[in-house]
């Protein structure tokens, strides 16, 4: 993809928050905080880092995309509709009976998603397999792996023993973004469970660590050029985020972690976001 | 019947022996060799699981993944995204035992051609004791939807099982013994998934053996005919899917059955035959496996004596199981 402005991503990204308050109130449940945080990562994920054809879902070319806190896939279904993998209109079956649009998602119902994910805690893993397989066997250069994994699941060791193994085999085509939010579904990470000090521990596993403000496009992009800059070593990107950022009475609360909004609710969020929360006066056109 | 051929030493005291995993190794250099789509991951047991053979041969296509079981298959489902086609190996204690919801999710449910490849499963580990002796194995793997199981009888058929399923594009579970295993088929005897093999053609009772078992029961079988019962004995490598027709077919024929597995019966093989003649064609059945209880330590020998595991002790039960139970479908 690429060729967007800083300022096109942006309108991106608010168009793929709209959605995902769309979507999800039409399921009547699902996922809020996380997926609305992850917004402007995927704005830039399907928008100007990946390269990827949308029209063409297994072009051998690719970039690979792995989502691994599967429950956060509105974002990823909203930014694939965006993007063209499929009509926006598809976006209104999330989570119905006989949808492509599973509530996690499934690799073999929607083209464009790469893997099956849910259980947290595998998606590292599957993404450095991925990596390894270009980079020692196949010796393919050009071609880059990014996986998403969400902060709470880094409680699971399995990520912990993916993080060993593409520090080991110095995966430099992998970057990983850990979407730095805070909460869990029990409350705020380091009440449940410290992952402080993070930055050191992804370090002290021989990868390199970006950190940015998970809402600045700009520094995401950048940080994802950096990322495949580095010849040596994993890349992972740490990126502050704000659960349910967009939506004012979502933001920081983790009670919205696993709860949509209910039509009351989504209209007001949706006035917030085609206003940019009142700076622009005539609304845009929603979904 | 098709004819398959027996090693004719199976009933010499000298009858070949050799681990299980033996073919297993065999098998994935030859798979390596015809395919290099084949790629092998194993968790720190590369000799013991046989993986080494691979590796020599193939040392770019062979991953360490260290001893971490749910990094070994979900790298493993991101390698089979990226076009390979990936062996996994273990002890069956560990994977499947640990890493069972990520073989569902990333292996399963994803529908990657990942296969696992449990070793050292069965009482017969020995001494290890029962953390070591993976009972639940079978019951674990055939519960998940897209999965194919299979329980090779000795080191020839594990050599064709691995070369098969290298080939079948699905996700697919080896179960492995570490003992020497007397060797009861030959280089022609056929193998293919699926499919389950007549091995003695009887008229009083099937017994129907998967794994190590078979071999118990071709032995069973001579015991029970000095006694004047003529026992059919069917191999069933594949636990899933499995052979209904071949199965169903032999229980016609006898009304009897009697099912045997290094494993527990709770779920196992036996609880699979269960499933099948309740379903298709009620007959009594007796099956022999472990009944409920973990293994414990000791030698291969002893222990398969003490569960009721060998010949010997196969054929009191299904003496004692004749002795009081009708024959089905005679009438």
């Amino acid at each position: 993809m690429g060729g967007l402005t800083i300022q096109q991503l942006e309108q991106k990204a608010n168009d793929i928050r709209k959605s995902i308050i769309t979507m999800l109130e039409e399921a009547g449940s699902g996922h809020s905080a996380g997926p609305l945080g992850l917004a402007d990562i995927f704005a830039a994920l399907y928008f100007d880092i990946l390269n990827i054809r949308p029209d063409e879902p297994e072009w051998p070319e690719r970039d690979v995309f792995f989502l691994s806190n599967g429950h956060t896939v509105p974002v990823q279904y909203a930014a694939m509709a965006e993007a063209g993998f499929f009509d926006k209109d598809e976006l209104l079956t999330l989570r119905k009976f006989g949808s492509r649009l599973q509530g996690h998602p499934e690799r073999e119902k929607l083209p464009g998603i790469e893997s099956t994910s849910g259980p947290l805690g595998s998606g590292l893993s599957q993404a450095a397999g991925y990596a390894y397989a270009l980079q020692h066997i196949d010796n393919v250069k050009h071609r880059f792996v990014y996986v998403v994994m969400g902060d709470g699941e880094l409680n699971e060791g399995n990520i912990w023993e993916a993080a060993m193994f593409a520090g080991k085999y110095k995966l430099s085509q992998l970057i990983a973004f850990v979407d730095r939010n805070n909460i869990q579904i029990d409350g705020n990470t380091e009440d449940v469970m410290p992952l402080e000090d993070l930055r050191g521990k992804w370090e002290s596993f021989g990868w390199h660590v970006l950190e940015v403000d998970g809402h600045n496009i700009e520094s995401i992009v950048d940080a994802a050029s950096m990322g495949r800059a580095i010849s040596n070593r994993p890349t992972v990107i740490i990126a502050h985020t704000i659960p349910g950022k967009g939506v004012d009475f979502m933001e920081y609360d983790y009670k919205w972690h696993g709860t949509p909004p209910n039509s009351e609710q989504a209209k007001e969020a949706l006035q917030k976001l085609r206003t940019l929360d009142g700076k622009i006066v005539h609304e845009g056109a929603g979904i | 019947m098709s004819h398959y051929p027996l090693n004719p030493s199976v009933f010499d005291d000298e009858v070949k022996l050799e681990p299980i995993r033996a073919g297993f190794g065999r098998g994935l250099k030859a798979a390596g060799e015809s395919n290099e789509a084949v790629v092998a991951l194993c968790a720190d047991l590369t000799e013991s699981t046989q993986m080494h053979l691979f590796k020599e041969a193939f040392p770019t296509r062979f991953v360490e993944i260290g001893v971490a079981e749910q990094n070994l298959v979900t790298v493993a489902s991101g390698m089979a995204r990226a076009g390979k086609i990936p062996f996994t190996s273990s002890y069956a204690a560990f994977s499947p035992g640990r890493n069972w919801e990520q073989i569902k999710t990333t292996a399963a449910l994803n529908n990657q051609p990942v296969k696992i490849v449990g070793s050292h499963a069965g009482v017969s580990v020995g001494p290890d004791g029962a953390t070591h002796q993976m009972l639940e194995d079978i019951a674990l793997m055939r519960a998940i939807p897209n999965m194919v199981v299979i329980a090779p009888g000795d080191s020839v058929e594990a050599e064709k099982a691995t070369k098969a399923i290298a080939e079948n594009g699905k996700p697919s579970y080896v179960r492995l013994a570490r003992e020497k295993t007397p060797i009861f088929s030959t280089d022609e005897s056929p193998f293919e998934i699926g499919k389950a093999y007549v091995l003695r053609e009887g008229k009083d009772v099937t017994l129907l053996g998967t794994g190590t078992m078979t071999y118990q029961l071709l032995v069973a079988a001579q015991l029970l005919a000095e006694q004047g019962l003529e026992a059919e004995v069917v191999h069933v490598p594949t636990i899933k899917p499995l052979d209904e027709d071949t199965i169903l077919a032999s229980v016609k024929k006898t009304g009897r059955v009697v099912s045997a597995e290094e494993a527990q019966v709770i779920g196992g093989f036996g609880g699979a035959i269960a499933e099948l003649l309740s379903e298709k064609l009620p007959t009594p059945l007796r099956r022999v496996g472990i009944y409920d209880r973990f293994g414990e330590s000791g030698a291969p020998t002893e222990l398969l004596e003490y569960f009721g595991l060998t010949g010997s002790k196969i054929a009191e039960s299904v003496q004692a199981f004749i002795a009081t139970t009708a024959q089905y479908h005679q009438w």
